[in-house]
């Protein structure tokens, strides 16, 4: 095996490879042999990084220098720079916002310092398309340690103390369900990985998958000997390509290598794996429509009980864990109960993902200890919101999730605090919204998500999604009345009670967590025709200030539809009926005479 | 038996483990309204996706509303029907689903027998505070059935009927979230899908989603016609159901009254479909002693067993499934058909008149024989033996349309020739009625001998598979009987497998036979109706004075006058059909 002296690691993730990522590994492959120093450095191209907002990403190790924003006609300064001479490339640095200086070392990276990557500490180290690495970073150990050392009932318990709670988005206990679906009778029984992430701007799954699949396999296994199962089967949606493919690759690899399959270490345990491919379906999330997808059927869901671990795919009993749960169990097998459960809050223990995006300065992808304060992650990790303005709101968890505002920011993030206060943890997407973000339109936003997504079999969801979207947007075109806004909340309420499933149950929750947080933004477009932070177009004017107007003429000339009128070097006139509010004219104004009204 | 005990609105309730809130607190008078739930009792089906979350109630300690029809009873559940937050959440869940439904309740088919305006009405709805977009399908009418999704409201019982009971499967939900809706695939055409036209989607459907093709207009048009001779058949199901559109009791027998009906609407000639009933039992006994003959002579071409015929449905089905079977069943034309046939040749002859200025319009407790009577080889130079077929329902709009009151009618008798019948025509309404009729004319043909007793009632009875094997003087000739297409399947699997012991098979398309037809008045759930339905056709048949078909004096006068023996020539042209490959039907709309 060759020694190398260096790693040249390239971000190997989705976002990266579609700002020519593969192109920069290629070249860098080619700028290594150019130098006759294919036996010193190895460029591997490894998982997501999270920093996706500078990407593409180039790490180098051992020194950790991190290159942001990489183009592959780059590749041939890093060799001769950062390998032949020593010399970090400077303009290619990450820079510190607030000090205005190069940050050499990752580790010192406002960005990475308060994370602790459990879930994703394979991301962006490892080349997932080789075993040997994963192997190489205690893989498979724990599986071998599970098989050979443990019965299941032990290792369940180990799970069990963990606190690990599913990641998915309902925070069931992991251990627990392991444990039912292991005391339900039966010769075969599934273990299922739900790979169907949905929501908005999520992609957390995903990056693990292209990071790190082999993980996820070895705790399918864990679970499998666990819960008394052989059959895995991982259902991925097919517009993750890469995810799929890295999949396979393992798979394939750890069945070579003989963790999958028959006969385990000798222990006469089989455990193998399948993929199942969905269409897109946020509703196939739900465990029980994921399994009738499987099955062949309509992706919808169906009244629980009876719950998957009694009664799932096939109607045998199905174990269905998320991937990012699935990524914690190996660690927590190998490094022990208490270690996990020493992180985090009473009843949330270990680190979540999040993806960070939206208004902030650093988007990507993040993996905090339970417990810490959104304002942590929106300003000390997210680096604050874009171009100075003003905080406003956070979603989390998606379209099931809430807003919560400035007085929520200094809560500790854990399942049962996030439930609290009208949100919820989710999958772990957090959206930041400034100033600018109008909270009528952000909840019409994921209604809009919401109601293409209801799978249409129950009523409440069916119907009531859609009526709760139209009547936001009458507020939002300002023509509704204060007692539409009681309606509004009943619906909500209602569509909350009566629904079938978790996309029914949680889909008011944007409309009315807004609601909550921000009445007087709702009021101030029913009772006063007014969109606050000037997001609706039907409730604004653009208009010229006749005493800064020049009368230059650009505005007219720009204008798509011939709304404004005006003679030369005298003040123009927008006509607000014909207007179609593009903006245009007040981007072209040198005068600063267009204001919106 | 494991039992449990609960509270449902402070009545204490034991019941059996597994029996849902719904059940549970109808046992303690407790009616949770429901509207997407249908259980079909005695067929063990239940349709309970849980979707309409009209029946919810709050359980205690559940953070969300529950569906009382798909919750099961736990022990110590305290369960309130009826709170504030109940009431509320129902209401306006009923708001919602009306707010996504056409508001023309006055000129829909279903009107008066919506299970929707039912319930709206119960809930007491005045006003929906809900605007907003509708749902629009395009319309889609078959020969059969008429889908006007817009009135769906994905109650989901249709995909049960067809799929589960029938296994037609040619409806599932499609689309997603508002835009979803049961349909054939691609949103085909029910024409092109594999829609048997069963209508059983249609017998469960609880608005006007699903309705048959009415015929009405074009019926009452004919009458009208001067120059039209309008003569009318009534199928033997009809008389055991007409009356519960009139308010009867379900089973109650208004054969009397039905002619008298039918003559005061106007038609010229009021006859009997058992008649042609007792035709069919000459042709396919006939056919059937014949083939076993032949089987017992030890020719191998012969194909045993032989299975009737009767219903358009099954022969649908089984030429959309069982295509390489098409020379199994029977080659006799359904009496609907053959009364068509005799009627637009030897009776017109006989009246003096030209078929094109003969309208033969039959009364049917089914929605696949209007299809049938469309199918280009029943017509003579595209004049169609049977001109127009119509329902049970439709008939009792048209006497309910003529202000006749019915009640009040006096019995009167139907026409002859062709209104004579025996009481083996009657049965042929009931699942297994076809088979005993033709075992009671075939037995005494086979053996010579005379039946001492004509009842068969090891042929009768409601288990969607019997079998029975009936003595013809020392051969032991095994009956097989399926009804609803799912049955039927089960018994064709074997046919094709070569597993088969039966000499000869009776299939029904429907549960319960004709009497259970989506032609006929809605049951609503309540399939306890058709078991009173089908006692009355034997009552029917037991006050026959003739019960034996080849004993019809005008049946043999037929053969004398007309048409020589049975499955002779003249039977083979008129009485007889073939059947069509149609497995490859299925295209897509372009």
């Amino acid at each position: 095996m060759t020694k190398y002296n260096s790693h040249i690691l390239v971000c190997g993730g989705t976002g990266c490879r579609a700002s020519q990522g593969e192109e920069i590994v290629e070249n860098l492959k080619q700028a290594v042999v150019d130098n006759s120093l294919e036996n010193e450095i190895q460029v591997v191209r490894t998982g997501c990084f999270g920093f996706c907002e500078k990407g593409p990403i180039v790490k180098m190790i051992p020194d950790n220098t991190f290159y942001v924003q990489v183009k592959p006609e780059d590749a041939g300064e890093i060799i001769s720079e950062h390998i032949v001479k020593g010399r970090k490339v400077e303009r290619l640095l990450y820079t510190d916002p607030e000090k205005n200086e190069h940050i050499t070392d990752s580790k010192h990276m406002g960005f990475y310092k308060k994370q602790i990557r459990i879930a994703l500490r394979n991301c962006g180290f490892i080349n997932p398309e080789n075993v040997d690495e994963y192997v190489a970073r205690e893989g498979y150990a724990a599986l071998g340690k599970v098989l050979t050392e443990m019965t299941p009932e032990e290792a369940i318990k180990i799970i069990k103390d963990s606190g690990l709670r599913g990641r998915g988005g309902g925070g069931f206990p992991t251990g627990l369900k392991w444990e039912i679906t292991h005391n339900v009778e039966g010769k075969e029984k599934y273990v299922v990985c739900n790979a169907d992430e949905g929501d908005p701007g999520a992609f957390m799954d995903r990056s693990i998958l292209e990071g790190d699949p082999h993980s996820v396999l070895e705790a399918m296994a864990i679970c499998g000997y666990c819960i008394g199962g052989n059959h895995g089967l991982i259902y991925i949606r097919a517009e993750y390509p890469l995810a799929i493919e890295r999949l396979k690759i393992a798979i394939d690899q750890a069945r070579e290598l003989g963790v999958l399959g028959k006969d385990i270490f000798g222990t006469g345990f089989d455990f193998d794996v399948e993929l199942r491919y969905g269409a897109g379906a946020f509703v196939c999330g739900e465990e029980t429509s994921l399994i009738h997808s499987m099955e062949g059927l309509r992706g919808e869901p169906t009244v629980k009980p009876p719950f998957p671990s009694v009664s799932g795919y096939k109607g045998k009993p199905t174990n269905v864990n998320n991937v990012e749960t699935l990524a914690n169990i190996p660690v927590i097998i190998n490094n022990g109960a208490e270690w996990f459960s020493a992180i985090g809050t009473e009843k949330s223990k270990g680190t979540k993902v999040f993806a960070l995006a939206g208004k902030i300065n650093n988007v990507g992808l993040i993996e905090v200890p339970m417990g810490i304060t959104l304002r942590e992650v929106i300003f000390d990790i997210g680096g604050g919101i874009k171009d100075g303005k003003k905080f406003k709101a956070v979603q989390t968890g998606g379209p099931s999730g809430g807003c919560l505002t400035e007085k929520h920011l200094d809560i500790p993030i854990d399942y049962d605090n996030l439930l609290a206060c009208g949100s919820m943890m989710g999958s772990g997407g957090m959206i930041v919204m400034d100033e600018d973000d109008c909270m009528v339109s952000v909840a019409k936003f994921y209604l809009d998500f919401t109601v293409e997504e209801s799978c249409g079999k129950c009523a409440p969801c069916r119907i009531g999604n859609k009526r709760l979207y139209e009547m936001l947007d009458k507020i939002t075109k300002g023509n509704a009345t204060e007692e539409d806004l009681g309606i509004l909340r009943n619906l909500g309420n209602v569509i909350k009670d009566t629904s079938l499933c978790g996309l029914g149950q949680t889909s008011p929750n944007p409309v009315l967590s807004t609601m909550d947080n921000f009445p007087e933004e709702y009021l101030a477009h029913v009772k006063e025709g007014k969109c606050p932070a000037g997001q609706c177009k039907d409730l604004m004017e653009y208009v010229i200030n006749p005493d800064t107007c020049v009368g230059c003429t650009l505005c007219s000339r720009v204008c798509p539809v011939d709304a404004i009128s005006g003679d030369k070097k005298q003040p123009h006139v927008i006509d607000t009926a014909v207007c179609i509010k593009c903006g245009a004219c007040m981007e072209k104004c040198k005068f600063n005479a267009i204001s919106i009204q | 038996m494991d039992i449990v005990k609960l509270n449902i609105d402070n009545k204490s309730v034991v019941v059996e483990k597994g029996t849902t809130l719904l059940e549970a607190a109808k046992s303690v008078g407790v009616e949770i309204p429901t509207l997407c739930h249908m259980k079909l009792h005695d067929m063990n089906y239940e349709n309970n996706p849980g979707g309409c979350r009209i029946c919810v109630v709050e359980v205690e300690g559940r953070r969300n509303l529950a569906p009382a029809c798909k919750t099961e009873c736990s022990e110590g559940m305290n369960i309130n029907t009826h709170s504030l937050r109940v009431v509320n959440a129902r209401r306006t869940v009923m708001e919602l689903i009306l707010s996504d439904h056409p508001a023309e309740c006055l000129t829909c088919v279903k009107n008066g027998n919506c299970e929707l305006q039912t319930m709206a009405q119960k809930l007491g709805i005045r006003e929906i505070p809900f605007e907003g977009e509708q749902s629009h399908y395009k319309e889609d009418k078959s020969p059969s059935i008429i889908r006007d999704m817009d009135k769906c409201i994905m109650c989901r019982r249709c995909e049960m009927a067809c799929n589960e009971i029938q296994t037609v499967g040619c409806l599932s939900a499609i689309n997603r979230g508002f835009e979803s809706v049961v349909s054939p695939a691609f949103e085909m055409d029910l024409e092109k899908s594999t829609c048997t036209y069963c209508g059983q989607c249609v017998a469960v459907c609880p608005t006007g989603a699903l309705s048959e093709v009415d015929n009405t207009r074009k019926v009452i048009a004919a009458l009208v016609d001067p120059s039209k001779t309008v003569i009318v058949q009534t199928a033997p199901a009809v008389r055991a159901a007409l009356g519960e559109e009139f308010g009867l009791e379900p089973g109650t027998l208004v054969t009397g009254k039905m002619a008298s009906a039918l003559r005061k609407i106007g038609f010229d000639k009021v006859f009997d479909t058992d008649f042609a009933a007792d035709l069919t039992i000459m042709e396919e006994g006939t056919e059937l002693l014949g083939r076993l003959q032949k089987h017992l002579d030890g020719d191998e071409n012969v194909k045993l067993p032989i299975l009737t015929s009767c219903c358009p449905g099954w022969v649908n089905f089984f030429e959309s499934n069982f295509p390489d079977m098409l020379d199994v069943p029977s080659t006799a034309k359904s009496p609907q058909q053959m009364f068509g046939a005799i009627a637009k040749s030897y009776l017109a002859e006989q009246m003096g008149i030209k078929r094109e200025d003969m309208v033969v319009v039959s009364i049917m407790p089914c929605l696949a024989k209007k299809y049938e009577s469309q199918r280009p080889e029943f017509a003579v130079d595209g004049n169609p033996d049977v001109d127009f077929s119509i329902t049970t329902r439709e008939l009792a709009q048209m006497i309910k349309g003529a202000n006749i009151n019915f009640e009040e009618l006096d019995d009167e008798d139907f026409d002859n020739p062709m209104g004579e019948s025996t009481g083996a025509g009657v049965i042929f309404a009931n699942t297994g009625g076809v088979i005993e009729a033709a075992v009671r004319t075939a037995y005494e043909v086979y053996t010579k001998k005379s039946l001492s007793k004509v009842d068969f009632k090891e042929l009768r009875g409601f288990d969607g598979i019997r079998a029975a094997t009936i003595d013809f003087d020392g051969l032991p000739l095994r009956i097989g009987i399926a009804h609803g297409l799912g049955n039927a399947r089960k018994l064709l699997e074997d046919v094709q497998a070569g597993r088969s012991e039966f000499h000869a098979i009776e299939i029904m398309a429907c549960p319960g036979g004709c009497i259970g037809g989506a032609g006929q008045p809605y049951h609503h759930g309540d399939t306890s109706i058709l078991k009173k339905r089908a006692a009355a056709i034997y009552r029917e048949d037991e006050g026959k004075a003739l019960r034996k078909s080849h004993e019809n004096p005008f049946i043999v006068k037929l053969y004398d006058e007309f048409l020589g023996e049975p499955c002779g020539e003249l039977s083979h042209k008129l009485l007889h059909t073939h059947y069509f490959d149609k497995k490859n039907k299925v295209e897509l709309n372009p």
